[in-house]
């Protein structure tokens, strides 16, 4: 199988403080990864660095073959990437159906009613609020919502942060049954969570992150049985 | 228990933002009074339709400025000092396109009318793109203040470049569209010029099209987009540098509307026309609730509206004064504007 997304001992600073210290990593295509690890570790902002925001200022990241390491944030997004951010960003005065158009920016408005339906289908509380603006929806409608707009874009690479964030663990349930379909659909899913339970029981493979460094690595289930692993992430014992 | 006393004390400590307010305004108010007895019987020989005519066309002009205000703060958070002067510019261009459309022998009125609003709009929209291209650009992740000052500094030489290349003397156009329609209201009349009406109808079809712009095309969309979450707009694939062009060249394209439709009115312009007005417009546009496209709009037939009713009715000279206070009093009570959202702060 062929890296679709690959991160060779990646630096990011912020400042004088070190974020990511030399990661390497890969995905492979049809695969759902996931990237657990503690408050502050550093996932988001190796998420963030694909989009070069921060840039890495040592080593390559590479999709498909290709170093984007110091491509624009748009370019990034143009080419298959699309990202479901920690915090939803929604854009808060736009209605559902604009916040979901705004995800076919890259591909064009070609399959824009297709896609939509398959976006109802999938959440229909959004169908049942698509006129609805986003500030005034919950956070789980929001999340939903932000999950949606990435998939208009017809990602080949889908990238969630922390999906799970304050979210009812009803709420949660449903998420990732969702994202257990699109998994089951071929998507690639690279998925970043503090909620290791539900992020290992998805996954293909895992990465561990400490301190800005990986410091494990195995298949979800591996990492589900590993003693260190529960002790840390899964409430132990 | 509290005393009285002691409760009236705690509600002033409380709040003396509040109180302040209110010996701001209360002084304020007994100021416009004092200083400008109302004349008599003004309504009735039809000062104040008049006065209304010519405020609804200061106005509408007041709010194409103010758009260009409002949008570029909205999108970078910067107030474009130099906007007043993309106006002037414009004015000129307008005055350069009448004299070239005559020049060739085009004398309808109509045809010349169209082919000016096309050639200001199309080289003040080019202005609006260089300026940010020069001037703010390459400030993008600087300070905010920044841009603020090389905002000034634009502004400073765009009107010294019009004082140079085209002299400091005031110029002018001639009339282009004479005649009128009067209504007579007592013993006295009501015009409405048919420049007056081209203004209003220009800048109701103007805004119109912007705001469906705005609303319902992609390119409205990914300027919404950038305005609300600028970050999240780039992850989503839109080249957010494109689109601050983008809100700049609709801006300027704005104000070389306004140009056009103020330089057939008054017919008159210097290289520091901008000023005034540029700086009323941004009144307009704080009026309004900056970042508020219909605030901008609203904000300017207000103030066009209330500034044309205080010098028909009270006092002329002070017109200026009454503008501002205006501001002044509305941004004491509502910080934030007639249409704009308050800030809130996110942790």
């Amino acid at each position: 199988m062929t890296a679709l997304l690959e991160f060779q001992n990646v630096d990011v600073f912020y400042g004088p403080i070190q974020a990511l210290r030399n990661v390497s990593l890969s995905i492979n295509e049809g695969e759902t990864v996931s990237l657990i690890g503690a408050n502050g570790a550093g996932k988001s902002t190796l998420l963030m660095s694909i989009f070069g925001q921060p840039r890495a200022a040592q080593g390559n990241i590479l999709y498909q073959g290709q170093d984007i390491t110091r491509k624009t944030a748009h370019f990034v997004a143009s080419n298959g990437i699309a990202q479901a951010p920690e915090g939803r960003h929604v854009f808060p005065d736009m209605s559902v159906e604009e916040n979901l158009l705004m995800g076919t920016i890259p591909i064009g408005t070609k399959w824009v009613d297709e896609d939509m339906q398959r976006m109802f289908d999938l959440f229909p509380r959004l169908k049942e609020r698509r006129n609805q603006r986003a500030m005034t929806m919950s956070g789980g409608e929001q999340q939903m919502l932000a999950i949606a707009r990435a998939l208009m874009s017809r990602p080949k690479l889908l990238l969630l942060d922390e999906p799970s964030l304050g979210l009812a663990p009803i709420v949660v349930k449903h998420i990732f049954q969702i994202l257990r379909e699109l998994a089951q659909s071929g998507m690639t899913i690279f998925l970043v969570e503090q909620n290791a339970n539900h992020a290992l029981k998805l996954s293909d493979r895992a990465y561990v992150m400490v301190t800005g460094e990986i410091r494990m690595t195995g298949t979800g289930q591996e990492l589900l049985a590993d003693p260190q692993v529960q002790e840390a992430y899964l409430g132990g014992h | 228990m509290e005393t009285a006393r002691g409760m009236r004390l705690r509600l002033l400590g409380t709040c003396p933002v509040r109180f302040i307010r209110l010996v701001l305004s209360c002084s304020l108010a007994s100021l416009t009074v004092h200083l400008f007895p109302l004349r008599e019987n003004l309504i009735v020989d039809g000062i104040f339709l008049q006065q209304l005519i010519n405020g609804l066309t200061l106005g509408s002009v007041y709010g194409l400025i103010a758009i260009g205000y409002t949008m570029v703060y909205g999108i970078i958070g910067m107030i474009n000092f130099a906007h007043g002067d993309v106006y002037m510019v414009s004015a000129y261009l307008a005055a350069i396109g009448i004299a070239l459309l005559s020049f060739f022998g085009f004398e309808s009125f109509p045809f010349i009318i169209f082919g000016t609003l096309l050639f200001t709009i199309a080289v003040t929209g080019m202005y609006g793109y260089a300026i940010e291209r020069i001037a703010y650009k390459p400030l993008r992740n600087s300070t905010r203040l920044a841009p603020l000052i090389s905002a000034i500094g634009m502004s400073l030489i765009l009107q010294n470049y019009v004082q140079i290349s085209q002299g400091a003397r005031q110029q002018g156009i001639p009339t282009m569209l004479d005649g009128a329609l009067r209504f007579h209201i007592g013993e006295g009349f009501v015009q409405l010029t048919y420049t007056k009406l081209f203004i209003i109808v220009a800048s109701i079809a103007g805004m119109l099209i912007l705001t469906y712009i705005i609303k319902y095309t992609r390119l409205g969309r990914m300027c919404r987009a950038t305005q609300q979450d600028r970050k999240m707009a780039q992850i989503l694939g839109i080249n957010t540098d494109r689109v601050i062009s983008y809100v700049f060249v609709i801006g300027a394209a704005m104000a070389a509307l306004a140009g056009v439709l103020i330089t057939l009115n008054y017919g008159t312009f210097d290289f520091n026309a901008g000023f005034i007005i540029g700086i009323k417009a941004f009144t307009a546009a704080v009026l309004g609730g900056i970042g508020s496209l219909p605030g901008a709009m609203l904000g300017g037939i207000i103030l066009g509206v209330a500034e044309a009713q205080f010098s028909g009715l009270v006092n002329s000279d002070f017109k200026d004064v009454f503008a501002f206070s205006l501001l002044v009093t509305i941004m004491i009570f509502r910080p934030q504007g007639l249409l704009g959202k308050p800030q809130v702060a996110k942790v």
